[in-house]
């Protein structure tokens, strides 16, 4: 049995990486591509965050959010079977399970912190963009647990294919705004938003649900979300006493995925691996894996990998996932991929379904369809990694948002 | 001197009001975007922002916004767009020109290759709504080599301090956006927006100050042009574009309501 462990939410710095820089970037990727208007917005953010990170407060009430509400810390789940089934039980398997997190996914620990923020800083209003719906319902939770009014951006097309979540957002008080430009999806949803806070900046914070757009959300986001890497050092410390030697994780924006990797960064010995999607696989052109496949690009606020025309217009992503459908990605993985110290690769929507039938009847756990890409890739990473290794997979979240899909697909 | 920094020399030289329009190219498509700058030029304007679509902009208000997603539809791109205003060039057109659109499609043709391009093309500068003066150093340096203008927006919510700063990179003229948010809203002159205008002229100075966003009709084009040396009109002129498209009178149309603007200038 494992040894108790600590919750600790606290945004946590890593020293030795230094990033972003000064203004905001992570070597090449990053920056603050914004409007005038918003400038003086974000870089007052930057200055109030920069404080409240550092305030003994601020980091007590954020933990005990995280501890008592969120229910942190999640379980590091030793997936015998799973591990068993793939490569022979060539690696130790964990799963950090952060599908046990209030509201079903990691979301909830970035939307807790910027409610807070949006708390301190004075801004009654709330809002966000979201794809499926789990970054929406997360900051509608939040919202509504620190009296904050919230509206939601949302892409009509996704309204119609993610009811359920507009549901849930709708009964935790959330106004869901339907966007109807471009391809109605994520990322019109996200220009609206960014549009709304353009207007009303004065009494709005924008609560970014990934580790994308300008500075300093990807540092922020990466800070909140580091909880999940904070607390598996502590965690495989206790059950193996040693480090893990690789680490993996699904990437659209990739908040779950430097969450992990962002407490390792200074451990030359562990791996990391992003999992994007491929969708109906790479070379039909239909997938998210923008990174593997992207060209550098200014896309949200930042200079980032983007799947885009030649023309320098933003293509729409396609993945049976909605929270990885996103043809952007976080300007630290864009860095960490060009440096080499992440590998990434990636799952299509078949290779995402067998996995979470495997998921399903190895360890008795419905995954997420996108935590599912991430158990997807373990066929390729596990065979070539040392026999013994001890292998750390975030899933992120859990399936029961899948359901119609799955029924779908493999009903 | 490309051909904004020399309208704005005469202009005040001869202590004129200056009107900008704002066209999105392509919109319905790029045939008639060529008919309507030289209606345009021949109707009295003094600069042009000729707009560049984008899929995805986050500064664009609905009007602009539908604009140049059909452009996009029409097959509007970049390449052409610079193509067109040579071929403008070849046909006497002489209004001043500036690209206006977001990074990215100018990111991805490459700011070097575009800068020569644009001059080659009689392009006369570049507004980026998306480029802030933090991240703006390097097309900067380019187009200050070109000899492109590339104008900085200021808005309501810069303080003092960093207006400095935006004045002092802006060439051939600095924008002062009149409201939050973004464009296609009602303007109101009243005493805030007279104050942070002339602050900005001052500061400025003599860099001219154009304030856009909001300005729709004859009117707020008069009591814009007294706080400030240039008036820019945008949506107003692409939703009049769209109620008429395909109308045999859309030239004779835009030419009108551009002689309207102007008249409320002198």
């Amino acid at each position: 049995m494992s040894a108790p462990v600590s919750t600790s939410g606290s945004p946590t710095r890593f020293p030795a990486s230094q990033r972003p820089d000064p203004r905001g970037r992570f070597g090449q990727f990053g920056g603050r591509y914004v409007p005038e208007t918003l400038m003086t917005v974000l870089l007052e953010l930057e200055k109030q965050y920069l404080a409240y990170r550092d305030d003994p407060d601020f980091r007590r009430d954020l933990d005990a959010l995280l501890g008592d509400y969120a229910g942190r810390p999640t379980p590091l789940f030793h997936a015998a079977r799973l591990s068993e089934a793939i490569a022979a039980g060539r690696a130790k398997i964990y799963l950090k399970r952060e599908d046990l997190c209030h509201t079903g996914a990691h979301k909830i620990n970035n939307t807790l912190g910027q409610g807070l923020l949006a708390k301190h800083l004075g801004k009654p209003r709330v809002i966000a963009e979201t794809g499926a719906g789990q970054h929406g319902v997360a900051t509608a939770t939040a919202a509504a647990l620190l009296d904050l009014e919230c509206d939601v951006f949302m892409g009509e097309e996704d309204i119609r294919r993610q009811e359920l979540n507009v549901f849930r957002m709708r009964l935790l008080g959330a106004e869901v705004h339907p966007v109807s430009s471009g391809s109605r999806t994520l990322k019109d949803a996200t220009n609206e938003a960014f549009r709304d806070w353009l207007a009303r900046c004065d009494d709005t914070h924008y609560i970014i649900g990934s580790v994308v757009g300008p500075h300093p959300f990807p540092m922020m986001v990466r800070d909140f979300q580091s909880v999940i890497g904070v607390e598996t050092r502590r965690q495989i410390m206790a059950k193996e006493g040693r480090l893990p030697d690789h680490l993996v994780a699904c990437v659209g924006g990739g908040s779950n995925s430097i969450g992990l990797f962002a407490p390792f960064y200074d451990e030359p010995n562990v791996q990391m691996y992003g999992v994007e999607a491929a969708g109906e696989g790479i070379e039909t052109g239909r997938h998210a894996a923008t990174i593997s496949m992207g060209q550098v690009g200014v896309f949200h606020g930042a200079r980032e990998y983007v799947l885009q025309t030649d023309d320098g217009q933003i293509v729409e992503a396609h993945s049976i996932s909605a929270g990885l459908d996103y043809p952007g990605s976080g300007p630290e993985h864009c860095f960490l991929a060009e440096s080499k110290r992440a590998h990434y690769l990636s799952a299509t929507d078949r290779e995402a379904l067998d996995a979470t039938r495997l998921l399903c009847r190895t360890e008795g756990i419905i995954p997420a369809l996108e935590s599912a890409h991430a158990i997807a890739a373990l066929h390729k990473i596990v065979p070539q990694v040392e026999k013994g290794a001890i292998v750390v997979l975030c899933l992120s979240g859990r399936g029961d948002k899948d359901v119609y899909t799955l029924r779908k697909h493999l009903g | 001197m490309n051909r904004i920094e020399k309208h704005f020399a005469q202009a005040a030289e001869e202590k004129r009001k200056s009107l900008i329009l704002f066209l999105s190219a392509g919109f319905p498509d790029l045939e008639t975007t060529g008919r309507l700058i030289e209606e345009i030029d021949r109707s009295g304007c003094d600069v042009l922002e000729l707009g560049v679509p984008f899929s995805d902009p986050i500064a664009d208000g609905p009007t602009i916004q539908a604009s140049s997603f059909e452009a996009l539809k029409s097959g509007t791109t970049l390449v052409g767009i610079l193509d067109l205003v040579e071929t403008l060039r070849s046909r006497d057109v002489r209004i001043p020109i500036l690209l206006f659109g977001a990074f990215n499609p100018f990111l991805h043709y490459g700011l070097d290759r575009l800068a020569s391009r644009a001059v080659e093309a009689g392009v006369d500068g570049f507004l980026v709504p998306d480029l802030p003066i933090e991240e703006a150093e390097e097309f900067e340096a380019l187009c200050r080599g070109a000899g492109l203008s590339l104008v900085f927006l200021v808005a309501p919510t810069t303080p003092p301090e960093r207006m400095k700063e935006i004045a002092q990179r802006s060439t051939g003229f600095v924008y002062f956006v009149s409201l939050k948010g973004v464009t296609g809203v009602e303007i109101a002159v009243g005493p805030e927006l007279r104050e942070r205008v002339g602050l900005l002229r001052r500061i400025a100075d003599p860099l001219p100050v154009a304030v856009g966003f909001g300005i729709q009709t004859p009117e707020h084009v008069r009591a814009v042009a007294q706080i400030a040396d240039g008036v820019v009109v945008g949506s107003a002129l692409v939703r009049l574009v769209d109620k008429h498209r395909g109308d045999a009178e859309l030239t004779q149309r835009v030419g009108e309501f551009v002689r309207s603007l102007k008249s409320a200038l002198s």
